[in-house]
């Protein structure tokens, strides 16, 4: 028998191709960001909610409908990733971060394109950078980049 | 306002690089040449194919290695009539449990007989690819043929079920 050799590898590749609808509501916000906006869902006690959900999660009720948010905001927490895996939106590192949008009272969570995490700080000013071929898809918003100093 | 998005695509996606382990390597190395090494259990002496890195009821390393000549009865069998992705048979086929001589735990591996022909006891041989094709997978076995010997009796893979 040969002299010991290293055991064997092989790549094993489980994937699920779902595709699922997505609902009303989503499915108006996802149209939005292929039209290059942002909106939020209103709840009958004056909230907005970005991504905007179907029913108020403090009352359960319904929401009532979606407005126009901003497309720069506020960053309120934030994780540094050195090595982005192949699905990341951005193959440089970059942050995740939640953005609260100017308007919007929650945080929707997306890439930072900061550069380095030097380039990071919770509170930071960020602007939507779009995507050139939009489809309605989340991924519509490239990533969000820090806001140009005034 | 354009046309709200009805659906989206929401794919999951694991990239496993699975390891086979030692044990098992040497066993797949050993397709590459064209040889079934089974290993034995020093406590109850079975003999597995393919062989574990510990004997699953003794719990200990593997022994000996035991070469088999690829030489097998069925002891049992399904017939498959579904077809699925990534199939490579055309159905109906066969895919069977079989009991290599000298081993003590069947192998699963396709028959080449037609459906209504496949039963248990039936004899078979393995038939290899061409050396050129092998490779460390139970794929270098293409399947087992029928060898043409009387069925084996039932008492000769009754404990093996």
């Amino acid at each position: 028998m040969s002299a010991a050799r290293p055991a064997l590898t092989a790549p094993y590749v489980l994937e699920y191709t779902y595709r699922r609808s997505v609902g009303p509501v989503l499915g108006e916000f996802l149209a939005g960001l292929r039209d290059a906006r942002v909106l939020g869902a209103r709840t009958a006690g004056g909230r907005t909610l970005v991504p905007p959900a179907e029913y108020d999660p403090d009352t359960s009720d319904a929401t009532v409908g979606l407005v126009e948010v901003g497309q720069s905001g506020e960053v309120t927490t934030w994780t540094w990733i050195d090595r982005p895996l192949p699905p990341h939106p951005l193959q440089r590192p970059f942050a995740w971060a939640l953005v609260k949008l100017d308007g919007a009272d929650t945080a929707i969570l997306h890439a930072v394109d900061a550069g380095s995490a030097g380039g990071m700080k919770t509170g930071m000013r960020v602007r939507v950078r779009w995507r050139s071929e939009r489809t309605g898809e989340i991924a519509d918003i490239a990533c969000f980049e820090p806001e140009a100093r005034s | 306002m354009s046309e709200p998005v009805k659906r989206i695509k929401a794919p999951v996606r694991f990239d496993y690089t699975v390891g086979a382990g030692l044990t098992l390597s040497r066993f797949l190395a050993a397709l590459v040449e064209g040889r079934l090494v089974a290993r034995r259990c020093p406590g109850c002496t079975k003999v597995y194919v393919p062989p574990r890195g510990a004997c699953p009821t003794c719990a200990l390393p593997p022994g000996e290695e035991v070469v088999l000549v690829g030489t097998g009865t069925v002891t049992t069998f399904c017939i498959v009539n579904v077809p699925f992705e990534g199939q490579t048979m055309k159905l109906p086929y066969v895919y069977a449990s079989v009991l290599l001589d000298g081993a003590d735990i069947p192998l699963l591996h396709l028959v080449d007989v037609p459906a209504a022909q496949a039963r248990m006891g039936m004899r078979v041989k393995a038939e290899w690819v061409p050396p050129s094709e092998r490779r460390p997978t139970l794929e270098s076995i293409r399947w087992f043929c029928p060898t043409g010997e009387p069925d084996a009796p039932f008492d000769a893979i009754k404990e093996h079920l």
